[in-house]
């Protein structure tokens, strides 16, 4: 990449005035360093990522008030979490995490286990028992 | 209480760390140096595995490899502490600034305060240098931005304690003893021997192999897994190659800087030739990315027929081309 052809388009970063550092070559064929604002190439997939995460944290939003699944379910989408990071947060297995989606299950938790989960997702309890 | 620290952005978070720490240290070593040296230069698909629900692969080496080869090749010592108690952690970071001793820590990225927040995602192999402390906030040297910022011991750590996949455990790393003298040559030629080797490993999931494998998967994608998901993966793979810290172009573009600083080092004039190849690759996967936007860009539409063929076949062409480079490469080597 030559020095001058360091895009320059609008990121999806523009608002919080992100530039980040490329390598490229400049006139003399020396190595040197340029800041881009972004590129559109990756902003589409970085934006397609994030609709992506919107449509399943949409989804989850939906089944747990369907009565599916529980609202653990749809913080763990909302901070892009799946069950084994959510499950390293609250510190304790897998399989209890799964099984803590289940509304049924969630309905009998102990106070200090919603707080933990509270905690992971940085949110009171009285917040944890409901969606958005 | 705050260090003199001169903060220098840098593309990679792990290259930088190290390099404006040696900077400190009184060192100077350009980010590419780093990068070569610790032979961060890769192509792995890691099968199995699924990151943001769609396959792991990456253009660098595993998170803290480049750092540790680096320091072994050119004989730093550095000291690394993990810890359980997050009070000690922070007590021991105290100590370290207190001594007027700016440290790099690993943290996670999703509870990092500073960061867009389109780019707070688990990855919990982050490096930044603390390099001071200001009442309750401390001063944060994080070498993918512009500019110095802070975060207060809450934020810190959180995202020292950071859980999941490569939990940081609040790890702190600072170098103990530096050598006298640093003889560049055998570390430079140690780097790049190792690059050569990964590149051309025997393994179908590495280097060219790797990208061959990919190629052969991006092919399959529209059929086996519907429109939609082909999509995704193929957003993901530039993402992974465009993500900020690359650099541009999957690290190649820091690898053709490497080649061409090494060449005056080491005086080796045939590396700035391969530097120039080096640079016409990552315009070949830049490329790639721009065509393969063009495919995702559209999400509800059909994937244009044989377009996912094309984009193969593409990826088909840089694995030949990083064969013959990584080969002749070598044959530069003693």
């Amino acid at each position: 990449m030559k020095k001058d052809e360091v895009p320059q388009d609008p990121g999806s970063l523009e608002k919080s005035n992100y530039k980040e550092l490329t390598y490229a070559v400049n006139e003399e064929g020396e190595y040197t360093t340029k800041l881009s604002s972004g590129w559109e190439p990756k902003t589409i997939a970085l934006n397609n990522a994030l609709e992506e995460i919107e449509e399943r944290v949409a989804a989850a939003r939906k089944a747990v008030i369907a009565g599916e699944r529980s609202p653990i379910y749809y913080y763990m989408e909302k901070h892009k979490m799946d069950y084994s990071i959510l499950a390293s947060y609250v510190g304790i297995w897998k399989w209890r995490v799964k099984r803590h989606c289940k509304p049924k299950v969630f309905g009998r938790l102990s106070q200090k286990m919603l707080q933990k989960y509270a905690d992971a997702f940085q949110i009171p309890v009285s917040e944890l028992k409901q969606v958005e | 209480m705050e260090i003199e620290f001169t903060h220098k952005q840098s593309a990679h978070c792990e290259n930088g760390v190290v390099s404006n720490l040696m900077r400190h240290h009184g060192i100077p070593f350009s980010e590419p140096m780093v990068f070569g040296i610790g032979s961060g230069l890769l192509f792995c698909y890691i099968p199995l595995l699924k990151v943001n629900h769609a396959p792991a692969i990456t253009y660098r080496a595993m998170p803290g490899m480049i750092f540790k080869r680096f320091a072994k090749r050119v004989g730093i010592t550095f000291k690394r502490e993990k810890f359980s108690n997050p009070k000690k952690a922070q007590a021991q970071l105290d100590a370290n600034l207190a001594n007027s001793n700016p440290v790099g820590l690993q943290v996670g990225v999703y509870h990092l305060t500073y960061f867009p927040e389109e780019y707070r995602f688990h990855f919990n192999a982050h490096n930044l240098v603390v390099y001071g402390k200001d009442n309750d906030h401390y001063l944060i040297s994080d070498p993918v931005m512009e500019e110095v910022t802070t975060l207060t011991s809450e934020e810190l750590e959180r995202v020292r304690f950071a859980k999941g996949a490569f939990a940081p455990k609040g790890q702190m790393y600072y170098p103990i003893r530096l050598p006298e003298t640093i003889d560049l040559k055998p570390a430079i030629l140690k780097g790049i021997k190792h690059t050569c080797r990964d590149m051309l490993a025997p393994v179908p999931y590495v280097g060219v192999k790797g990208i061959k494998t990919i190629a052969k998967l991006v092919r399959s994608w529209p059929e086996k897994k519907g429109p939609k998901r082909a999509k995704h993966y193929l957003g993901q793979i530039v993402r992974m190659q465009e993500e900020i810290g690359t650099g541009g172009g999957g690290f190649r573009y820091i690898y053709a800087a490497f080649l061409q600083e090494a060449a005056d080092v080491v005086n080796k004039p045939e590396w700035r030739d391969m530097s120039q190849e080096m640079t016409q690759i990552g315009d070949q996967w830049r490329d790639f990315a721009l065509q393969a936007s063009r495919v995702y860009k559209d999400r509800s539409s059909l994937a244009a027929e044989g377009a996912y063929d094309t984009l193969a076949t593409q990826l088909e062409a840089i694995a030949e081309k990083e064969k013959v480079f990584f080969k002749k490469l070598k044959k530069t080597l003693p």
